[in-house]
């Protein structure tokens, strides 16, 4: 079952297909590659560490958690817990769904509409177009929804969003470029309320973790948020590019300071990277993967199941 | 948030004692810190491997310059190597013979390209050019309309296209005679992001460059990107030859190591930096300011350059023979408080320094030039026996001295108990390399020079 603001549903049928076939790039580039390490060998030798140690960092994993994976690995063929190459994969298999699945968290009931998600994230992340996508799925679990186009920076990102909007036909609250983006979402969730909408999704401008000014605003569009709907943000995603290396543990702590991020979506999949950050994000933020971008269509959004993911990526 | 990779070798150095040269024993650690701080900036597992081997052969067996401690000697090495690595001249752009030269702009989707256009544009138009832009991108929702507004945004002209213009290469092609008809000689061609592995968009990359021969082909790249870069840029390069890289959002704090994979992997140089979200915030690239953000180090590098610009090998040699030899006078005493001194304002030589450890604290600390100006006018007013031999200085001898330099015989009276401080202190530095570390480990350490540096 896929958890949502509103309620568990039913995945759709042919969703671990589609998880693999979505993120077959990282497949190859990731498990094949463990495959091809430990071919043949039966051994475990120091040649075989090294080589699982470029796996795992050419996955953008870290050194700090490739060496833990890795040391985990040496104590227990020391102490004779494995015998041969093969059961590594198994064993990094392990690791790597404890760690997911220790960082899950359950979804927040929300008991009165509408449910208001803001969308965070660095500049190029994949923000918008993954509104676009999870306003389709909203609406395909049978809920309305309404984009509110906070992103009102950049240049045509206003454009952009109403493009989504019409292609998903959601309405979109918007006003002038360069406005405030607080009072974008002031007047978005005027209208969320009156017209009885399931789901808000506010789309807002991309910055950097390091800009305190910038960081600052979102402090405010929660604080805006929280004078109309108590309870809002019901959930804030951080929206990570899977090709982001070891600055993306950076990114994911401020982001939390600030605005409160409660789950990730992982975008871009569908390329040779890895994501390997996300674990790192896992262990030390505890923050959970919801959903996973493989492609630029409005369908390439899939909710992210660790047992899934991981299986997809081995099996 | 990052451990300084200074920090850590200073640890790593720190039982070096006595050895001024760097040998295969002492480097291991060192090499593991390094090798360990450029996976954390990203820097491609391969390319790291490479460049530790590179390290290793510069460093056996090499004299530690005896104005730097060993620290800050790798410190030197590993910058030098990385300045090398990544092209040690910064890359002018290329344009055709017969203008209009065109410029195309690919990369990964939401690296820069679009604004990175309007930067370059701008840029251009700054230094003498007439660019034109136009998008051919053709897929993003309202692409093509952000480049129309970052046209009027910047006021430079844009091939805008016309309805029924829908390929890329249709709108290159009329883009093309725009340019040639208003007379521009830079067309700047903003391409759809792709990822690498798409053969269809890259097929079309090279069919559009097919048809533009432009003069460069830069490649975007986020600063924020990890392993994966040496693929896309690989794979980009492969197929469309790039002839450069612009690498965006170095305004954050992610320390960039994907440039010198990327660097490394095609040959293409760096050209531009990208540090922020506005059309001037473009840089040209220097491979000093990139090296030291991989390595993290704040500007200890600078301060490197300017400790070997300033101090005096030989002297400095000469002090440290006296050390170890308990010879160090109060006429020593005073020529390296004026070698402290010709390195600029102490103020601005411990703003320079790493926010690392007790250096931190310093930063706030005023630091007295008066005070350095007493002491010399003090040591300046003492016979060459009493600078050879402090313990000559009596009561009689003060007073003769404090008339001399314009002080009291408190003033002396300090100096000489700071410097009897900094004998002792120095003569337990001693063995940790050369003058610099003494001096940096002094400022260090608080109250090491008794109350030289008010409120210290
Ligand atoms: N291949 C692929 N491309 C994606 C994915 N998600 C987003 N993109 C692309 O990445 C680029 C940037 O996406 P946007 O949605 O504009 O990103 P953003 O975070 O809103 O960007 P700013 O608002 O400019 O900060 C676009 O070209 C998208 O089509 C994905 O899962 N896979
Ligand atoms: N902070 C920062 N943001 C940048 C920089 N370059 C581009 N951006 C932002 O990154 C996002 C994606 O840029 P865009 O030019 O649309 O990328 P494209 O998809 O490659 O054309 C936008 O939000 C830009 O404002 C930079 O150097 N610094
Ligand atoms: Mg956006
Ligand atoms: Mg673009």
């Amino acid at each position: 079952m896929i958890q949502t603001l509103f309620g568990s549903v039913p995945p759709e049928p042919n969703l671990l297909d589609r998880l693999k076939a979505g993120i077959q790039k990282t497949r190859t580039g990731f498990v094949e590659r463990l495959e091809d390490v430990i071919g043949g060998k039966k051994e475990i030798d120091a040649d075989l560490l090294e080589e699982l140690e470029y796996t795992l960092i050419t996955a953008d994993i870290g050194v700090k958690t490739a060496t833990e994976i890795l040391e985990s690995i040496r104590q227990r063929v020391d102490r004779k817990l494995v015998a041969d190459a093969h059961e590594i994969k198994s064993l990094i298999r392990q690791h790597l769904l404890e760690v997911l699945e220790a960082s899950e968290r359950p979804v927040p009931r929300v008991l009165e509409p509408p449910a208001v998600v803001l969308v965070v994230g660095v500049n190029g992340s994949g923000k918008t177009t993954s509104i676009g996508k999870l306003a389709s799925r909203f609406k395909q679990e049978g809920h309305s929804v309404l984009l509110c186009a906070a992103d009102t920076f950049r240049a045509a990102a206003i454009e952009q969003l109403e493009i989504w909007g019409s292609r998903t036909s959601t309405d979109v609250i918007r006003q002038q470029a360069g406005s405030d983006p607080s009072a974008v979402l002031y007047d978005a969730l005027q209208a969320a309320k009156s017209r009885k909408v399931d789901y808000v999704i506010v789309d807002t401008a991309g910055r950097l973790h390091t800009k305190v000014n910038l960081m600052a605003e979102l402090e405010k569009m929660r604080r805006t948020a929280v004078k109309i709907i108590p309870a809002a943000p019901h959930e804030v995603l951080l929206v990570l590019d899977a090709t982001t290396g070891q600055n993306g543990l950076e990114q994911a702590r401020k982001f939390t300071e600030s605005s409160g991020v409660t789950g990730i979506i992982l975008t871009k999949l569908d390329g040779t990277a890895k994501g390997g950050i996300v674990i790192s994000i896992a262990r030390e933020l505890n923050l959970p993967i919801r959903y996973i971008g493989v492609g630029e269509k409005v369908e390439d959004l899939l909710p992210f199941d660790p047992e899934q993911f991981v299986a997809s990526l081995f099996e | 948030m990052f451990d300084n990779l200074s920090e850590k070798l200073q640890r790593v150095f720190k039982n070096l004692r006595g050895e001024g040269k760097l040998t295969a024993e002492n480097m291991e650690a060192a090499l593991r810190e390094i090798r360990v701080a450029l996976l954390e900036a990203d820097v491609h597992f391969r390319v790291v491997k490479q460049f530790i081997e590179a390290v290793k052969l510069q460093a056996m067996g090499e004299e530690v310059l005896s104005a730097l401690s060993p620290t800050q000697h790798v410190v030197k090495i590993v910058r030098d190597e990385m300045i090398k690595m990544l092209g040690s001249h910064q890359a002018k752009l290329r344009f055709a013979n017969e203008p209009p030269s065109a410029i195309m702009i690919v990369g990964l989707q939401g690296s820069g390209k679009t604004t990175s256009t309007g930067k370059l544009a701008r840029w251009l138009s700054k230094n003498g050019h007439q660019p034109i832009m136009v998008s051919v991108d053709v897929y993003r929702p309202a692409a093509r309309q952000q480049l129309a507004v970052v046209a009027r945004d910047i006021k430079l002209p844009i091939y805008a296209g016309t309805a029924d213009e829908t390929k890329p290469s249709e709108l290159a092609k009329s883009a093309r005679r725009e340019a040639v008809q208003t007379g521009r000689d830079v067309l700047l061609v903003d391409t759809a992001g792709r990822l690498h592995i798409d053969d269809q968009l890259m097929t079309e990359l090279q069919e559009l460059k097919e048809q533009l021969n432009p003069s460069e082909i830069l490649f975007v790249a986020d600063a924020m990107t990890g392993q994966d870069a040496v693929k896309s840029a690989d794979e980009f390069h492969k197929r469309l030859g790039i002839t450069g890289v612009i690498l965006t959002k170095m305004d954050g704090d992610a320390r960039g190591g994907a440039a010198l994979s990327i660097r490394q992997i095609t040959g293409q140089p760096l050209k531009f930096v990208g540090v922020g979200e506005k059309f001037d915030a473009l840089e040209p690239f220097h491979p000093d300011r990139v090296a030291q953000r991989i390595l993290g180090m704040g500007d200890m590098l600078s301060l490197i350059e300017k400790v070997e610009g300033s101090i005096d090998q030989k002297k400095a040699e000469e002090m440290q023979r006296k050390l170890i030899d308990n010879e160090f006078t109060l006429e020593d005493f005073r020529d390296q408080i004026k070698q402290i001194r010709k390195l600029g304002p102490l103020e601005s030589l411990l703003g320079m320094m790493p926010n690392i450890g007790p250096i931190k604290d310093l930063k706030n600390v005023k630091v007295d030039e008066n005070e350095i100006t007493r002491i010399v006018a003090i040591i300046d007013s003492m016979t060459p026996r009493e600078r050879e031999n402090h313990m000559l200085v009596n009561g009689a001898r003060r007073r003769r001295i404090a008339k001399g330099s314009g002080t009291s015989v408190q003033d002396v009276n300090n100096l000489l108990k700071q410097y009897a401080q900094a004998r002792k202190m120095m003569k337990s530095l001693s063995g940790m390399g050369g003058m610099l570390g003494k001096r940096m480990g002094k400022l260090k350490l608080p109250g090491g020079l008794g109350g030289m540096f008010g409120g210290m």
